[in-house]
């Protein structure tokens, strides 16, 4: 029996909405409610928020479609400027209702002239008897443009006299959203993570054809069983699934189990989802690589993660460099002359271990240093005579630019510059080898 | 004809570049056809190594390869032009827009228009453009006999290229990743990340829920060095370039590389600057070309060059050595001189054919040795090589001690190699060592049948021994048929290994001698190393500190040579200002310094300078005086200091 029921809906496209929003069913029916008939006046803006793939942006999408309601669905990413996205949206707008002729070009440049446009457009398409919906995705965005983009958009129905609402979908929530001077508030609206159960659901729901579903569904039982601890994110899963479901028809197919030996699948497949979880879903060897490797049936070892080619090699002198610009942001100057003169005085040992030096320096982070200090290091650490030539200096600016050296202030170039260690003890210890 | 060798190494250079490309493109192709469908970007991380100088080289071929090849949508981006996503797709849609009007130069000014006005720098313009560039290059095809698109498939997709990514921002990749990602179904998109230090800054730039929506694949590219030994290879160890580098200069020319900047184009630059300091310096580097061409040349020759001839000090060494009246003519013929300078010529170009082939023989012995006394690489033992005797040398001793210890089968497999390297070698006085190389050979092979064979026997006599009864006697006849066995069988083999290792050695003597032994050297191998320090090892601070403190070194004035301490007062305002802020703290005071400059410049002035006597310093003086200051902080050696009025601050410890 459905659960959505709206009397401005005809019941067909209800059912049809339920069974592509599996899981959202609640959230779904009280957006109807919200949105009302198709004339009626909505709430102005709407925000939803959720963490990430809990469905905003597909709920909403398939809403709008299958209710055939007029909208505009803008990625706050993609337009990452207030003129594009105001831009987007208006020839969006042209488009939606006409498919006629090439939406000829707006310049839009202020909120100003999009009010004024939009109005244009809205009476144009002949929109006025129907709530027009917009949809920022990815609405955290906005917060990056001009200070008015906001509390304009969520107080649009207002400015612009026309029946429309703004939906925001973000996955932050809307106190961090509150500009200081405030604004009208938004009807919020809170998109829970899918549960175990709902995973499961949704995903077994897309079953291959040649393929059972109760066949898939024990499949995709498995599959939870060993990601679930690590990964809720749906698509990602989704991405998993189909990876490796190869891998686990394969006794089926050569014969040796049938659909419903789960026992003797689940022993075949878990071993290689589990090393899939150390390799794929780190990203450290692509999906293309692990298909081909499924289909050569070799070892994942033969192919080598991303992080496994730590190694960095560098020039001779760069690597004392190096060395000497890490002891420099790790050391405390007044050791300097301890650790790098032949005849340095006497060590005091009652004085020299104060109580903040047993904190780790390596806890603090790295200190800036200036180049001097810098140098001068290196000087004392490489045996023979080094020239100040050119190509030292070069050098150094070729490790900033590596990012394995990160300059400090660099406001004034006449000061003698300041650097910063940026890389870590072990990545020290493979070079000084 | 400088002209034509640096273009024919340049080449050669440019060709083992595109061979590196190539493979890696081959891989790519399979990649971004299997992962044309799902939803991920494939990306390519190209790990190229530290030598960002490189870079640029390689990904100009890497385009060309591409363009050639896959597709003619190539963008190469850099992080210098992107500080923002916007500059990047303005970057990104500037350069595919203008590729496409290489291709097919038929209605430009449409996208010249759009390109020009910057109107909307979007991914849904990208797209149209897009989608009218393939649909146009459809209805082409047919017509116009496939000219651009018959070698691009039907949808070739769209390469961006970072050349940088280090130094991209987080925030700018992310965006465009994420922004590229939603339209990976109507654009294809192909990424190739370059990457300098290790592919882990992948996952240190990109959180996971970007990079998820990656398919990354890793390509490590040759390493520097190696890529090094391949040109050394082709360029030096042949004796197809009549040009040489001496032992010095090669010796400067690697330890830049190796200490500094791991910069192949940097080691060309060096080559190339050798090639052109050598022809300019050395006037019979005219004689310096193809064998061919050598003859010509030298039946050209001028009175005067003979006499430069005669003046090289390895052709008088060669004239000292020869009869007396034989020095005559080759003192005061010229005709004479040209035929025996021809033949030195030849001689020497038989050297290096020769020189090449035993040095690589040389190689394999020496290479597979333990802890390699003499240089794991090539190029290493070509320096010996060249410096002196190598055979002289202690590393030459070890090394043949050790590989008098080695063990059959990789003497075997040596002598192969050896005998493969001989055969394809140019030389032609090799004939007699294939044969006797070949000899060794065989005599190994034989050695192996006796080995068999003395088995059977052994085994045979182990029979026999089975049948007698004494326990004694068996013990004792077992021991003497051991001792017997092995003493034996390891003389055999060990005399021949020694016999191996003279006959090499003899090689070396024969074949390895240094340069500077062979006579008419000075034409062929450039050996000035301080020229070239000079030029590649700049110092900058060293070479400004001798201009102000010692202006003669530059300016060449006699009036300025001065005597060491003292600050001479003819010297430039600048040079005196120096000297005396030299003598000063980290934090200068103006006043004393003008009034030091006043009186060493009022020394020059002599004894009018009665004012000098009252405190007011001449208005010329202090304008100088003002000028040669700002010169200094211009030159960075001072800046205005706030902690103290009237004070500068140096910025320079030393002066060095």
């Amino acid at each position: 029996m459905p659960n959505l029921k709206h009397p401005a809906y005809p019941a067909a496209q209800l059912l049809q909405l339920e069974s592509l929003v599996p899981c959202r069913e609640s959230q779904v029916s009280m957006l109807l409610s919200i949105f009302g008939e198709r004339q009626q006046f909505s709430f102005p803006s709407i925000f939803i928020y959720g963490h990430t793939s809990c469905g905003k942006t597909y709920v909403m999408q398939t809403l709008l479609n299958t209710l055939q309601l007029p909208h505009v669905f803008v990625n706050c990413v993609e337009y990452f400027t207030s003129r594009l996205l105001l831009e987007e949206i208006l020839i969006q707008l042209q488009s939606c209702s006409s498919e006629t002729e090439q939406a000829s070009h707006v310049s839009c440049d202020t909120f100003n002239d999009f009010v004024r446009l939009f109005k244009q457009a809205v009476e144009s398409r002949g929109l006025q008897d129907q709530t027009l919906y917009i949809v920022l995705d990815r609405a955290e965005q906005l917060r990056e443009m001009e200070a008015n983009i906001l509390p304009a958009f969520l107080r649009l129905q207002e400015l612009t006299d026309r029946n429309v609402t703004v939906i925001l979908l973000s996955e932050i929530v809307w106190e961090l959203f509150r500009p200081n001077i405030g604004c009208f508030e938004p009807f919020t609206l809170y998109f829970p993570d899918y549960s175990i159960g709902h995973l499961q659901k949704i995903l077994s729901q897309n079953h291959p054809p040649e393929y059972s579903a109760d066949f898939y569904a024990a499949y995709i039982n498995i599959l939870l069983g060993v990601f679930y601890m690590v990964c809720r994110d749906l698509k990602e899963l989704q991405h998993l699934a189909a990876l490796n479901f190869s891998k686990y028809c394969e006794p089926v197919v050569r014969g040796e189990a049938n659909e419903r030996d789960t026992r003797k699948l689940w022993k075949n497949i878990e071993p290689h989802l589990k090393k899939a979880m150390q390799t794929v879903y780190l990203r450290e060897i692509s999906s293309s690589q692990w298909e081909r490797l499924q289909r050569d049936d070799g070892e994942p070892g033969q192919l080598k993660g991303l992080s496994a080619h730590t190694h960095v090699e560098l020039p001779y002198y760069s690597k004392f460099l190096l060395i000497a610009a890490y002891l420099a942001s790790y050391n405390p100057v007044r050791t300097d002359k301890r650790f790098f003169l032949k005849h340095h005085g006497k060590i005091r040992k009652t004085n020299f271990m104060k109580k903040h030096e047993k904190t780790s320096n390596h806890l603090l982070g790295p200190k800036p240093f200036p180049l001097d200090r810098l140098l001068a290091i290196l000087y004392s650490i490489v045996d023979n005579r080094v020239a100040p030539t050119a190509n030292i200096f070069s050098q150094i600016t070729s490790l900033v630019t590596l990012q394995l050296l990160s300059m400090v202030g660099h406001n004034d170039q006449l000061d003698g510059p300041r650097y910063k260690c940026t890389v870590s003890l072990d990545f020290i210890r493979a070079i000084a080898r | 004809q400088i002209q034509e060798d640096l273009n024919k190494q340049l080449f050669d250079n440019l060709l083992s570049f595109l061979r590196r490309s190539h493979s890696e493109f081959q891989e790519k192709t399979k990649e971004w056809t299997c992962q044309m469908k799902s939803r991920e970007i494939p990306t390519a991380a190209l790990v190229l190594g530290v030598n960002v100088t490189d870079h640029d080289l390689t990904f100009r071929s890497l385009s060309e390869v591409l363009q050639n090849n896959i597709t003619p949508y190539i963008a190469l981006l850099e992080a210098k032009d992107c500080p923002g996503v916007k500059n990047l797709i303005q970057k990104l849609m500037g350069q595919l827009m203008n590729c496409d009007i290489d291709v097919d130069s038929l209605e430009d000014e449409d996208y010249v228009r759009v390109s020009q006005n910057r109107i909307r720098c979007s991914m849904t313009s990208l797209i149209n453009w897009y989608e009218s560039v393939t649909k146009k290059t459809d209805s082409e095809t047919p017509s116009k006999k496939r000219t651009s698109s018959s070698r691009h498939c039907q949808s070739p997709p769209i390469v961006v290229i970072f050349k940088d990514m280090e130094s991209f921002a987080t925030k700018v990749l992310q965006d465009f990743i994420v922004i590229s990602s939603q339209h990976i179904r109507e654009l294809p998109l192909v990424l190739i990340f370059g990457i300098a230090t290790s592919p882990m800054i992948i996952h240190s730039l990109l959180p996971h829920s970007v990079s998820s929506l990656l398919c990354i694949e890793l390509f490590q590219s040759l390493s520097c060095k190696e890529h090094l030994s391949t040109i050394i290879d082709k360029l030096l160890l042949t004796a197809q370039f009549p040009f040489k580098l001496g032992d010095k200069v090669l010796q400067v020319l690697i330890n830049i590389f190796l200490y500094h900047d791991f910069s192949v184009r940097n080691f060309i630059k060096g080559y190339q600057l050798c090639m052109v300091e050598h022809f300019y310096s050395q006037p019979l580097s005219v004689l310096c070309c193809q064998l061919v061409d050598a003859t010509k040349r030298v039946d050209s020759l001028s009175h005067e060059q003979c006499e430069n001839i005669r003046r090289l000090p390895s052709f008088r060494r060669y004239v000292e050595s020869q009869e007396s009246e034989k020095q005559i003519a080759l003192l005061t013929e010229d005709s004479f001189l040209k035929e025996t300078t021809l033949k030195l010529l030849e001689d020497l170009h038989v050297y290096h054919e020769n020189y090449v082939s035993v040095l690589r023989c040389l190689h394999v012995f020496t290479s597979s040795l333990p802890k390699y006394p003499l240089g794991k690489q090539i190029r290493e033992l070509h320096c010996v090589c060249l410096e002196d005797r190598v055979w002289e040398t202690e590393e030459y001793e070890s090394s043949l001690q050790l590989a008098r210890m080695l063990n059959k089968s990789d003497l075997v497999t040596m002598l192969q190699q050896c005998v493969e390297i001989f055969v394809s070698s140019s030389g032609k006085g090799f004939d007699k060592t294939i044969e006797k190389l070949n000899e060794f050979l065989t005599q190994f092979q034989k050695l192996e049948a006796e080995a068999f064979q003395e088995q059977d026997v052994s085994v045979s006599s182990q029979k026999e021994l089975q049948k007698k009864t004494d326990l004694y006697q068996l013990q004792k006849s077992l021991l003497d048929l051991k001792e017997s066995r092995r003493s034996k069988k390891l003389t055999k083999f060990e005399t021949l290994r020694c016999e191996i290792i003279d006959y090499i050695d003899s090689l070396v003597r024969n074949y390895l001698v240094p340069v500077d032994h062979k006579t008419l050297h000075e034409i062929v191998y450039f050996n000035t190393a301080s020229v070239l320090r000079e030029h590649l090892n700049a110092a900058p601070r060293t070479a400004l500190h001798t201009a102000l403190n010692n202006p003669y070194c530059y300016l060449k004035n006699k009036a300025l040579k001065s005597d060491g301490g003292s600050i001479s007062n003819k010297a430039p305002d600048i040079c005196i200002v120096y000297k005396l802020h030299l003598e000063c703290g980290r934090l200068i005071n103006l006043v004393d310094w003008l009034e030091a400059f006043s009186t060493v410049v009022m020394a020059a002035e002599g004894q009018n300078a009665d004012a000098a006597s009252s405190d007011q310093v001449d208005d010329v003086i202090q304008a100088r005086f003002i000028r040669a200051v700002s010169e200094l902080e211009l030159l960075g050696f001072i800046k205005p200091s706030k902690q103290k009025t009237d004070h500068v601050a140096r910025l320079t410890w030393g002066g060095c």
